[in-house]
């Protein structure tokens, strides 16, 4: 199974992202604070690991962000505080959330396959 | 909650009350005695090793024993015990009549909060969240509907035990503004380390507003409606919670009449808003293994929304 894994993968590329770790570990704050994790399971967030909606490991190297919009940090940020207007009809609920924080957030999600 | 074990200064060194002040000064003293009494064992060690022969004879003697195994302990223990009961026993004291009166209870995994009047009548429910007026006494009434569990707010008093059949009494106060954090310090089993809840203390002039404007709504005809209404009285929410002024009457849960506009959710560990409440209702259990509300799975997305969106709507 593991074998069958790693042989189905390309050789690891550079990171698509270039990642400003200081924000990434603010936007890691930010992703706590909301509760983001009541939802999502989140590689670095221990607690909670909710299931309601998809997992986010490896999340930078999506191309669409919930299969419609360009994964872009923009689209990403103002995805990150109203889903529902950037993508019509998406089930994740606009998050309480400042656009400085959602670019933090951002930033973070766009470090995890950096991680692992 | 989780502000309530860890930060710094760690919360019991940073006292936000009277109470807390006394529950520190006892902390310090007593790791100021364990400092003393560590240095003097480490200089008798020192001395029975490698001291003078003279200092070791009297060391190694029988009064040495009597003196300092005995005698010494003896004193400063009894000594700490009596000046520590002394030190704390306002915190336990009497209802007096005048000041603000909440009744909590410890549940598995949440606590159930109840204002009384002076006379000892429930006048408002509500969960998971204290509200108190600044610079005032609170008296609170301890009790458990299962298991032991144990009420503290480091911020702002000392721990208490919640114990079935008994209700003890613990004074808290606050003398600034701000929200404090609060855990259950007695493992009750299951997910007790998700087991917390906020103390918030309002400026006298805010506390007045927010207890007439709780007042006010339950006075009021509960006119929220909308499909999300129906959805949680269809679905069974109401079978375990209360919201007032609407059928939904169960005691097996967190009252609901005011959720909208609670600090967190799931008795202290998320912060309230549209996103964790549908995350919550859809996958409690994910969130808070073994806690005892059922997951709603099998509602859609639509369907969650529309709860969580009537449920914001209960101020
Ligand atoms: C109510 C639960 C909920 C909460 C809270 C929530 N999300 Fe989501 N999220 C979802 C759902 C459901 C989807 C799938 C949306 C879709 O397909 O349109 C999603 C999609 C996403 C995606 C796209 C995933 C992909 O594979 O394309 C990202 C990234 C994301 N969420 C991040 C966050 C962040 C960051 C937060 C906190 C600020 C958050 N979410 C809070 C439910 C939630
Ligand atoms: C079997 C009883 C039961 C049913 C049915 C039930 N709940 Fe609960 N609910 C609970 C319990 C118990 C808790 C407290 C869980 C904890 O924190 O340990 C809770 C907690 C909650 C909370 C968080 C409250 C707070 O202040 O933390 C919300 C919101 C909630 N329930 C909504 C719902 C909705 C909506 C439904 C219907 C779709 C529902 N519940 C059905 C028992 C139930
Ligand atoms: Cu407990």
């Amino acid at each position: 199974m593991c074998v069958l894994a790693t042989a189905g993968c390309k050789a690891p590329e550079k990171p698509r992202y270039t990642v400003d770790t200081a924000l990434a570990e603010q936007g890691r704050a930010v992703i706590e604070r909301a509760g983001c994790a009541a939802c999502h399971e989140i590689p670095g967030v221990a607690w909670p690991r909710g299931r309601w909606g998809p997992s986010l490991a490896g999340f930078g190297d999506i191309g669409l962000i919930a299969g419609a919009v360009p994964n872009t940090a923009e689209n990403l940020s103002a995805f990150l505080r109203n889903a529902p207007a950037v993508k019509p009809g998406s089930t994740m609920p606009p998050i309480p959330i400042t656009p400085d924080e959602a670019r933090a957030a951002a930033a973070y999600l766009y470090g995890i396959d950096d991680d692992v | 909650m989780f502000d309530a074990l860890w930060g710094w200064p760690p919360p019991v060194l940073d006292p936000a009350g009277p109470y807390a002040d006394k529950v520190t000064v006892l902390a310090w003293v007593l790791l100021a005695l364990g400092v003393i009494v560590t240095a003097i064992v480490c200089a008798a060690l020192w001395v029975a090793i490698k001291g003078p022969a003279r200092w070791k004879q009297r060391l190694g003697g029988e009064s040495a024993v009597w003196i300092g195994g005995i005698a010494f302990p003896g004193v400063v223990l009894t000594a700490l015990l009596f000046w520590g009961l002394t030190l704390t026993a306002d915190l336990t004291d009497d209802i007096t009549g005048t000041e603000p009166r909440i009744r909590v209870t410890g549940e598995m995994w949440w606590f159930r909060v109840q204002y009384l009047d002076p006379a000892g009548r429930v006048v408002m429910e509500d969960a998971n969240e204290i509200h108190l007026p600044v610079g005032q006494p609170v008296v609170l009434e301890l009790r458990s509907a299962d298991v032991i569990h144990n009420f503290w707010v480091p911020h702002l008093s000392g721990k208490k035990d919640m114990l079935p059949g008994r209700t003890n009494l613990l004074r808290i106060q606050a003398d600034k503004a701000g929200q404090f954090g609060g855990v259950c310090a007695e493992y009750c089993g299951g997910p007790h380390a998700l087991m917390g809840f906020v103390a918030i203390a309002h400026q006298p002039a805010d506390y007045a507003r927010w207890q007439q404007g709780r007042m006010g709504r339950l006075a009021q005809v509960n006119a929220t409606g909308g499909p999300g209404r129906q959805l949680f009285m269809e679905s069974g929410c109401g079978a375990c919670h209360r919201v007032a002024g609407t059928e939904a009457n169960g005691l097996a849960g967190p009252d609901l009449t005011h959720v909208g506009t609670r600090a967190t959710l799931g008795a202290g560990i998320l912060p309230n808003h549209r996103g964790t409440l549908i995350g919550w209702i859809g996958d409690s259990q994910g969130i808070k293994p073994g806690n005892r509300m059922p997951s709603y799975d099998t509602l859609s997305a639509a369907e969650l929304t529309a709860i969580a969106g009537w449920l914001e709507q209960q101020q």
